[in-house]
């Protein structure tokens, strides 16, 4: 019997990342493909690992508060948010309600951040550049309302257990006049800078929908924008479920399940807000998820700073077995001083035991599950990551598609290396 | 909340019986003990009956008792620990299974959930814990050619080799660490006196209670 020769069919395997504008940090991918069709990939990640974990068993707990910042680098303060609930847990504490009301509006705060982070690099993937340059135009001073509050743009280190650190300043920082800028612009910024953080954090939510309304001109309706995202990387709510997904991933496939909601911490339940979601389940439905949950947490933003208006208060508990002494006592009194030398050396015990604290992060579900032997230092802290659940669906979302829906793909995943190597 | 776990807890004993070793509410958190052996019936009646429905599994992680409460540790070694969420009935389920032997090996839970692939990848790598029937059991936080556990308490934190540029080879190597094990450990403690009543209840414990002064 005579064999017909078969022409030889080879598939290529495509080496993307992790030095890629469009891995989103340090994504190394191995894609197995028929011409442009994926057939099979396989994400190699750990590239930005640094073992928080690790680092945080040799530490008292509130020095990891710092690491927290640097996990998710685009939503800090909302890492140490769980971690802090983790230890608040443990202790059997419960924040003041101002300084709770302050821990709900820097949350949704640090969620406009992110997904103004989100937008911006997604679309940027896609190949709207406008829309990049918007974002991080609203994002500066949304890192301004942080340098005010902490004294870092990024790295907050704000929350601690029992309260945040301070109180809300009185005065934002001015812009001082140089040659590189016209007085006329100068004076423009500090117009919104001459009261307080509040005031400038109002002036910005009734700024904000409107800039909301110039992202959606861009791209809601844009035919290149749904030619890239309608119907790519479809997840149904089942499957969604089955790959662990939480936060706006799974609202796009349509399940309704928030934490702020569902299980509400801190003052969730008395904010009015609503949980967008969507149908299809696609790139589109995800994008239109996380635009309304901004015009949502502009809501939740107003509401606060009603509420923080009204009630002046103390943000921390007068415990100085967890929260320093202030400096001028300090320098009157022996037991404060002795509290402030054990409290930065030794830091705190927590009982034998282990809890779990989840928040809504804006990426989902960030989750801190804390190991206690009743030291003073954590015997075992797991960070559960929603990016790294995410970004497992890899190969489930792109099979099938184009080369180029890969970047759709993983910006809609909306990844963060610093989260998912920790 | 408490009240709804507690009787959760109920339903979780009424149901699997003495496959469970241990069953308790803490902080408002039901955590479930069983067995290494019935983890794949188990898992899939808590996530297919009526009474449970954990559709998702959140999490995965190992746990190394090798150091816990100073060498007090008396049992196995290992623990794998999974958190469980079910989105319709809102409620959620830690499972705690402990393991010993070297490698200490489980029966994989990702015919079950599909999200316990990465998780269990990742168990593996940190811990040495090996996954029966895991469809693709490889390293995946740590470097290619990692050799050793880096989450493991007998592992320093240090690590063991670093990387440089080496110029003759023209390439990146690796040798042995040059750093000292200078670590910034601040003195444990672990009696804290300034909790007046967890020291008393320490010191019925252990006995010793002597050096609970200011």
């Amino acid at each position: 019997m005579e064999i017909t020769p078969v022409p030889e069919i080879r598939n290529y395997t495509l080496n993307f990342g992790p030095q890629h504008p469009a891995a989103h940090g340090v994504l190394r991918l191995i894609l197995e493909m028929d011409g442009e069709v994926i057939e099979r990939a396989d994400p190699h990640i750990g590239l930005l690992h640094r073992g928080t974990e690790k680092l945080a068993e040799s530490k008292p707990y509130n020095q990891s508060i710092g690491y927290m910042d640097r996990l998710d680098y685009v939503s800090m303060m909302c890492n140490e948010h769980a971690y802090v609930m983790a230890l608040e847990q443990m202790l059997g504490i419960e924040a003041p309600v101002r300084a709770q009301y302050i821990r709900v509006m820097f949350d949704e705060i640090t969620r406009l951040m992110n997904h103004l982070m989100w937008l911006g690099t997604h679309a940027l993937d896609v190949g709207a550049m406008t829309t990049f340059l918007y974002c991080f135009r609203e994002r500066e001073d949304l890192m301004d309302m942080y340098e005010a509050v902490s004294g870092a743009r990024m790295h907050a280190t704000y929350y601690r257990p029992g309260g945040v650190y301070r109180d809300l300043p009185n005065a934002m920082a001015q812009h001082k006049y140089s040659k590189y800028k016209s007085k006329k612009e100068i004076d423009k910024l500090n117009a919104a800078r001459s009261g307080s953080l509040l005031d400038f954090v109002e002036d910005f939510t009734s700024r904000f929908p409107g800039y909301v309304d110039d992202y959606e001109t861009l791209l809601t309706d844009n035919r290149i924008w749904k030619q890239r995202t309608v119907g790519i990387g479809v997840v149904t709510p089942e499957r969604a479920k089955q790959l662990g997904f939480t936060g706006p991933m799974l609202r796009g496939s349509g399940v309704e399940w928030d934490l702020r909601k569902k299980q509400p911490y801190e003052v969730y339940d008395k904010v009015d807000f609503d949980i967008p979601l969507g149908t299809e389940g696609d790139c589109y439905d995800r994008y239109l998820v996380r635009i309304e949950e901004m015009r949502q947490s502009n809501r939740i933003i107003k509401q606060c700073i009603n509420w923080l208006r009204a009630n002046p208060g103390s943000v921390m508990l007068d415990d100085h077995k967890l929260a320093p002494p202030k400096r001028e006592e300090m320098k009157g009194d022996m037991e404060s001083l002795i509290h402030h030398f054990k409290l930065f050396t030794e830091g705190y015990t927590l009982p034998a035991g282990e809890t779990y604290a989840a928040i809504e992060h804006p990426k989902g579900e960030f989750g801190i599950y804390l190991v206690s032997d009743g030291a003073n230092k954590p015997y075992r802290l797991k960070i559960r990551a929603p990016g790294y659940a995410h970004l497992a669906a890899m190969h489930e979302m792109s099979e099938g598609h184009m080369l180029a829906d890969v970047v759709a793909i993983i910006g809609t995943m909306d990844v963060v290396f610093g989260e998912i190597d920790r | 909340m408490s009240d709804y776990y507690n009787k959760l807890a109920d339903r979780v004993r009424e149901r699997f019986g003495d496959r469970i070793s241990d069953c308790h509410v803490q902080y408002s958190q039901l955590t479930v003990i069983i067995d290494k052996d019935c983890v794949l019936p188990v898992c899939e009646a808590l996530r297919d009956e009526d009474d449970f429905l954990f559709s998702e599994c959140v999490d995965v992680c190992g746990v190394d008792y090798l150091e816990y409460g100073d060498g007090k540790w008396e049992g196995p070694r290992f623990a794998v620990v999974y958190h469980l969420l079910s989105v319709e009935h809102n409620h959620r389920l830690r499972l705690k299974v402990f393991l010993d032997g070297e490698p200490p090996i489980i029966d994989s839970v990702t015919s079950i959930w599909t999200s316990a692939d990465w998780f269990e990848r990742e168990t593996f790598d940190l811990f040495g814990i090996v996954f029966d029937a895991h469809p693709d059991l490889r390293r995946i936080l740590t470097d290619y050619g990692f050799v050793g556990h880096p989450f493991r308490k007998d592992f320093p934190l240090i690590g063991h080799v670093e990387m440089r540029y080496d110029e003759q080879q023209q390439r990146v190597i690796y040798q042995p660490v040059s750093i000292e094990p200078r670590i910034n450990q601040p003195r444990v403690i672990r009696d804290d006196h300034r909790y007046v009543d967890r020291a008393s209840e320490a010191d019925e414990n252990t006995g010793n209670g002597d050096n609970a002064s200011a």
